[in-house]
């Protein structure tokens, strides 16, 4: 018995140590609070220079993914938890615009960023950042396999890719719906059943979240599976390269960006509705805009930037392609549908 | 119901080993039990009289010898075979079951039709006194009610052999004097062999036919009661039945035979010894063999520590010369009281 | 029965139950009734189209199919498991009970990691089959299926019949049994008439806890089953968090809430009458090496089934921790490319300068300070719980299924529920996320009291009388007598607290802060992106937790050691 008492003292000794250790939040400073989804990085010094620059403590509330991080904002709309949101994407944007969550604000900034990233003309949301979802395919299998690597999604029905492709659910992963959201826009809302219903033929696999579309089923990853082809990001490459446990000179992977192959999604930031500190929120999305920030994206979170004139690093330049004529489609219309495409495609090929 | 009373042996342990961690704790252990016949085993505690319980019963492995019932050996015979009987000092009555329900389980793995079952199992009940307790619950019962229903319970199968161990154990002082009686009577009617073991010296003299004294693993002496209280073999076992005082001494003469010892010379009744003069010698005293006397012979002074109330005499300790010795006399003395008793010569014991 | 243990009046009762009650009151019904507020269920009603229905229905018949499965074969593997484990002394024992307790602390994703370096197609067991019979494709497809589902429950859940079943199976007389055999029961009769009777308590219990788990499963589902195996609890995740249609979430959590009171109802009248008084009697346990030989095969063959099951996905991980290899080639073999520890010490240094790095040792203090939070939330609580169960008052009757309810409610419903209540209260301004130990201690609180409960009611009652006899007052008979006696059951289900609160992730992504990051939200982090220095660092990571959970339950165990030698 005495031992049980010494040993919790010990525990509560070592809880209270830990709570003193921790920085308390005495400073006077003003906060940002930013919500944004669980992919956000950035790098510490861009951070802290925007804080110098403001004398602002930035305090980032990670919400899981893109879904929930609108589900979330829109529960607590009433009470708003952040100033700024990160993260909503232009499947999303419909929908978010429609909850109503979100002030105006026209960032000066926005007039370097091209047409194409500005979906929303009533300026509530900006766009940040932007990434292709495509298929990324094992280099090495191809080859030792003399297989053509296939450059139109209709050959991927082909029967000598039978059991070689592994997609994500679009119910429950993000790149599962781009992926999904490619299907329809190049064979149609009447088409891309049918073609779907080949790919089912044709032995496609289907797993629920990235991870384990890439971290199990992908051949080339540290998982060793056996899909040579799953659907991930075009920047997929230039990671393997970056985050290779020994130098290599060559990424193991490739991505397949010909037209109408991938998906272009954009992601978005904007005040939300409620938040006591608009002139700083402002202020940071401006500085989401800059060129530092802008610099920072492509190795913190393996996006591109929308600043046309920010410098790509190296290994974005040298392993990187640039999807050519990706797919989109009007968020509205991905909106008013979303719902209803993934209960047909689930019933297509979940049943 | 009486058992097949053939002269042939009922169990025959022979020269039993048993390891425990590396030591003997059985050491070549032999003994017999006679048809009919309730030996008491007997023995301190660790002695290893609940293990040779088991060893009869087949639930625990032996080193060497042998266990043999009727002349057959019972080596390969698994234990719900054996019809043994076995009891245990926390009763281990089944907490799931009634009591009815306990004491036919051993009829029930017997096949037994029904109604056969509710015959014994209310003859069982009836021969305990616990006739009409059949639907209760074992948690209810005093430790009297349920040290009965598992006698019971070990009687209704109609075991060849009964083993119980210490199951008084558990109970107050008048309780434990019933049940030993009871017991005894139950056990004579039913002429069941048995074996009961115990650390109670006066148990033991009450139900056994034969007590046999464990030490070592091994017999330290086996006879009747009355063997043993008489000719209590060695001093050791003089100590462990609280037989008396046992005193180291010196042989002054032979005839008379006189010993001299720390509460004097004393005058022993005549003996075949085998030591001659000047011999170390053991004799023991009993606690009822002095009297409070005037100077004599056999007499010797001491100065009172304790005097208990006994009901029918005073347990007196008395200090000699730096010694206590136990002593029941009549009266009470204060403790500090000096007094002069006399040995009854009758009273004096020699030991081994 | 229990009306016998008449010193707790109807007022103590109320006493008893009240800080309980108040703790689920606002912690749990309030969320909850926000959560049906938003969803407008108040006010319109259920509402549910035929096809929504349909969507309701079909994941629950068979959430309750896996679940049953599931259970039913936990328990062939569990009880077989407790019996070897608590009969009998061996070296590395203790370890053997730390370890079958890590799977449920370890992150679901992790878990599918494990799985597939053992089991996936170019796993350590397909390589060796292929290469011992010379297959040209990987024999075991588990990955994706029911099975794998079945398994990673048997993994996740078989430590708590192991422990609960054996924490009873090590007290109960040996005796019983003794007496069965020598009146003639066979090994399989005395099982069958006694030994099982007598271990029902802690079997129904076990099997409860474990079929509510396996119930309300969501990483399992998900990631080991695939997209073609859909339970309630995943559907609730993509309707509240993906379609954002909170009002079908709303509902699927509700059944789930009227499945678990049923569950309990029905566990609180059959373990009803189950309850009898045990004398405890603290075995050592016989040394294996010197048991008779069909014992000593059978032991060796329940430990070699249970090393191949929850030991050799553990050891595929530190392998994988450890192994750096590179691109394209085979991870058949383990350490090619030479053992190395570059992955951990890769986790001190935050190469890239993130904001977001977070030092190792911070996450460890981080979830090691949320878990020990738990166990002094729930300990208390649990126990006032059970003392007041012990009287067969009305109350007992409605408030005993609710405690259960947290545990078979969705970790959505739960951790956002208590968003949504509280984070405008003054509760949520404080720097601490104090929401989060919570709604940890939510759901291990029915854990400590289906684990305490079936232990306290085997306190024999005339050991209490005899104490009162003797002149002990109520409160030294509960401290002196009784306490010492729930010692074991008390430590165990502290360690299940503990490891629920080191493994919760569902309500933990709702509810945690920024500064206090937990070593599941870091392992998460690390799989987000591709690479394999990402993957080893999640491996490396996920070790970490595996060891430090290990640790703190040796740890745990060690302050009941006099005990053990005790005979």
């Amino acid at each position: 018995m005495n031992k049980t008492i010494l040993l919790m003292m010990l525990m509560v000794m070592v809880a209270l140590a830990g709570c003193s250790g921790v920085p308390t939040k005495s400073v006077e400073v003003p906060e940002l609070k930013v919500m944004t989804h669980d992919p956000f990085a950035v790098s510490e010094s861009i951070i802290r220079q925007f804080e110098e620059q403001n004398n602002v403590k930035v305090v980032f509330l990670k919400s899981g993914d893109t879904g929930s991080l609108l589900n979330r904002a829109i529960l607590t709309s009433a009470a708003p938890e952040a100033d700024v949101l990160y993260g909503i994407d232009n499947t999303y944007l419909s929908r978010a615009l429609d909850a109503d969550l979100f002030e105006v604000y026209r960032s000066p900034l926005l007039d370097k960023v091209s047409k194409e990233f500005i979906l929303d003309q009533s300026y509530h949301v900006t766009p940040v950042d932007y990434g292709d979802v495509c298929i990324n395919y094992d280099r090495q299998f191809f080859i030792s396999h003399e297989l053509d690597v296939p450059q139109d999604l209709n050959a991927l029905t082909q029967t000598k890719y039978k059991g070689l492709l592994v997609v994500e659910n679009p119910a429950t992963s993000s790149p599962g719906l781009a992926f999904l959201l490619t299907t329809i826009s190049r064979f149609g809302e009447e088409g891309y059943l049918e073609y779907w219903r080949n790919l089912k033929t044709n032995g496609v696999v289907v797993v629920n979240d990235w991870s384990t579309a890439y971290y199990t089923n992908f051949s080339a990853s540290s998982g060793k599976g056996l899909q040579p082809m799953v659907v991930t990001y075009n920047t997929s490459p230039a990671a393997e390269v970056y985050f290779a446990s020994s130098p290599v000179t060559e990424p193991p992977t490739a991505a397949i960006t010909s037209p109408s192959t991938c998906f272009r999604q954009i992601e978005f930031t904007a005040i939300l509705k409620g938040s006591a500190q608009q002139d700083l929120a402002g202020k940071f999305i401006d500085f989401m805009l800059s060129t530092s920030f802008q610099e920072d994206i492509p190795l913190q979170m393996f996006m591109f930037p929308v600043l046309p004139d920010a410098s790509l690093p190296q290994v974005f330049r040298d392993y990187v392609t640039i999807a050519d004529q990706p797919a989109s489609l009007s968020p509205d219309l991905i909106s008013k549908n979303r719902d209803r495409w993934i209960q047909d495609w689930t019933g297509v090929v979940l049943r | 119901m009486k058992q097949n009373t053939s002269a042939r042996t009922a169990l025959k342990v022979d020269k039993l080993v048993k390891f425990y961690e590396g030591n003997p704790l059985l050491n070549g252990l032999s003994f017999i039990v006679g048809p009919e016949e309730i030996v008491c085993l007997l023995g301190p505690s660790g002695s290893g009289k609940s293990t040779l319980l088991r060893i009869i019963a087949g639930l625990e492995p032996f080193e060497r010898g042998s266990v043999t019932w009727q002349g057959n050996d019972l080596l390969k015979v698994p234990p719900e075979l054996r019809s043994f009987g076995l009891m245990f000092q926390d009763y281990a009555l089944f907490p799931h079951l009634n009591v009815f329900e306990n004491v036919a389980f051993g009829l029930r793995m017997q096949h037994i039709s029904e109604t056969t079952i509710t015959q014994r199992v209310n003859r069982a009940l009836e021969r305990v006194g616990m006739l009409g307790f059949a639907k209760r619950k074992v948690q209810k019962l005093s430790g009297g009610e349920q040290q009965r229903i598992a006698l019971a319970r070990t009687l209704a199968p109609e075991p060849k052999m009964i083993m119980l161990d210490e199951p008084l154990g558990a109970l107050d002082r008048k309780l434990r004097e019933q049940l030993t009686q009871e017991i005894r009577q139950i056990l004579r009617t039913t002429g069941v062999p048995a074996i009961y073991v115990t650390h109670d010296q006066e148990e033991a003299f009450t139900l056994a036919d034969r007590i046999l004294v464990l030490s070592n693993g091994r017999t330290s002496q086996i006879g009747s009661p009355e063997d043993l209280y008489n000719h209590p073999a060695t001093s050791w076992m003089a100590n462990f039945l609280g037989l008396g005082n046992v005193i180291k001494g010196v042989v002054l003469s032979i005839q008379p035979l006189i010993v001299r010892t720390v509460l004097g010379d004393i005058r022993c009744p005549p003996q075949r010894l085998k030591q001659s003069v000047d011999a170390n010698i053991i004799i023991l005293i009993r606690p009822d063999g002095v009297e409070i006397a005037h100077k004599g012979k056999n007499s010797f002074r001491g100065v009172v520590e304790d005097c208990v109330f006994q009901g029918d005499h005073y347990r007196t300790v008395i200090r000699v010369t730096g010694e206590s010795f136990v002593f029941n006399l009549p009266d009470k003395h204060l403790p500090g009281n000096e007094v002069i008793l006399t040995i009854n010569e009758e009273k004096v014991i020699f030991l081994k | 029965m229990k009306s016998d243990r008449g010193w707790i009046s109807i007022w103590q009762s109320i006493a008893l139950w009240f800080v309980p009650v108040l703790f689920l009151g606002i912690f749990f019904f309030i969320p909850l009734g926000k959560i049906i507020n938003l969803s407008g269920i108040f006010q319109h009603g259920l509402q549910l189209t035929q096809g929504e229905w349909g969507a309701v229905v079909r994941p629950l018949t068979f959430t309750i199919f896996q679940a049953v499965v599931s259970t039913v074969l936990t328990l062939c593997i569990g009880i077989p498991g407790a019996y070897v484990l608590s009969h009998f002394r061996f070296t590395g024992r203790e370890l053997i009970k730390a370890a079958l307790i890590v799977p449920f602390i370890l992150p679901t994703v992790v878990v599918a990691s494990c799985f597939n370096s053992l089991l996936g197609p170019h796993g350590m067991i397909n390589e060796l089959l292929m290469t011992i019979f010379h297959l040209q494709s990987p024999p075991i497809a588990l990955l994706n299926s029911f099975w794998a589902i079945i398994l990673g429950h048997i993994f996740y859940n078989t430590s708590l019949v192991i422990l609960v079943v054996g924490e009873a199976w090590s007290k109960m007389n040996p005796n019983y049994e003794t007496s069965a055999r020598v009146l003639g029961a066979n090994r399989f009769q005395t099982a069958l008439h006694i030994t099982f009777p007598l271990l029902t308590p802690s079997v129904l219990a076990s099997s409860l806890l474990v079929f509510i788990f396996d119930f309300t499963s969501f990483g399992v589902v998900l990631l080991l089953g695939g997209p073609a195996f859909a339970t309630l609890e995943v559907e609730i995740f993509i309707q509240a968090t993906q379609m954002l249609n909170l009002r079908l979430a709303t509902v699927m959590s509700l059944i789930q809430i009227v499945m678990t009171l049923g569950l309990a109802a029905v566990y609180a009248g059959v373990s009803h009458g189950q309850s009898f008084e045990l004398t405890p009697h603290f075995k050592r346990g016989e040394a294996l090496k010197s048991s008779p030989f069909p014992q000593k095969i059978f032991s060796l063959g329940v430990l070699t089934v249970l090393f191949m099951f929850f030991f050799t996905p553990l050891i595929a991980l530190v392998t994988r921790s450890m192994t750096s290899y590179q691109s394209g080639s085979s991870i058949g073999i383990p350490f090619f490319g030479g053992a190395s520890w570059s992955y951990y010490s890769e986790l001190f240094i935050n190469r890239h300068g993130s904001l977001f790095y977070v030092p190792p040792y911070e996450a460890v203090f981080n979830s090691l300070l949320f878990a020990t939070i738990t166990v002094f939330i729930t300990l208390p609580l649990g126990v006032l719980i059970v003392l007041a169960l012990r009287q067969p008052h009305r109350i007992n009757r409605i408030l005993d299924p609710l405690i259960m309810l947290p545990l078979g409610s969705s970790a959505v419903t739960l951790g956002l529920g208590l968003l949504l209540a509280f984070n405008t209260t003054a509760l949520y301004k404080i720097p601490f996320p104090v929401l989060l130990p919570i709604a940890h201690g939510l759901v291990a609180l029915p854990l400590v009291v289906r684990i305490i409960q079936p232990a306290i009611d085997a306190i024999p009652v005339n050991l209490a009388f005899s104490a009162r006899i003797l002149g002990a007052d109520r409160w030294h008979v509960l401290r002196d007598i009784e306490f010492p006696l729930l010692k074991q059951p008390v430590i165990v289900s502290s360690i299940f607290a503990f490891s629920v609160s080191l493994g919760e992730f569902g309500a933990t992504t709702f509810l945690n802060r920024p500064d206090y990051p937990t070593i599941p939200i870091v392992i998460y982090r690390f799989l987000t992106h591709p690479g394999q220095v990402n993957y080893g660092q999640a491996m490396a990571m996920s070790t970490i937790l595996m060891v430090l959970c290990i640790l703190s339950i040796l740890c745990i165990q060690l302050t009941d050691q006099t005990n053990r030698e005790r005979k």
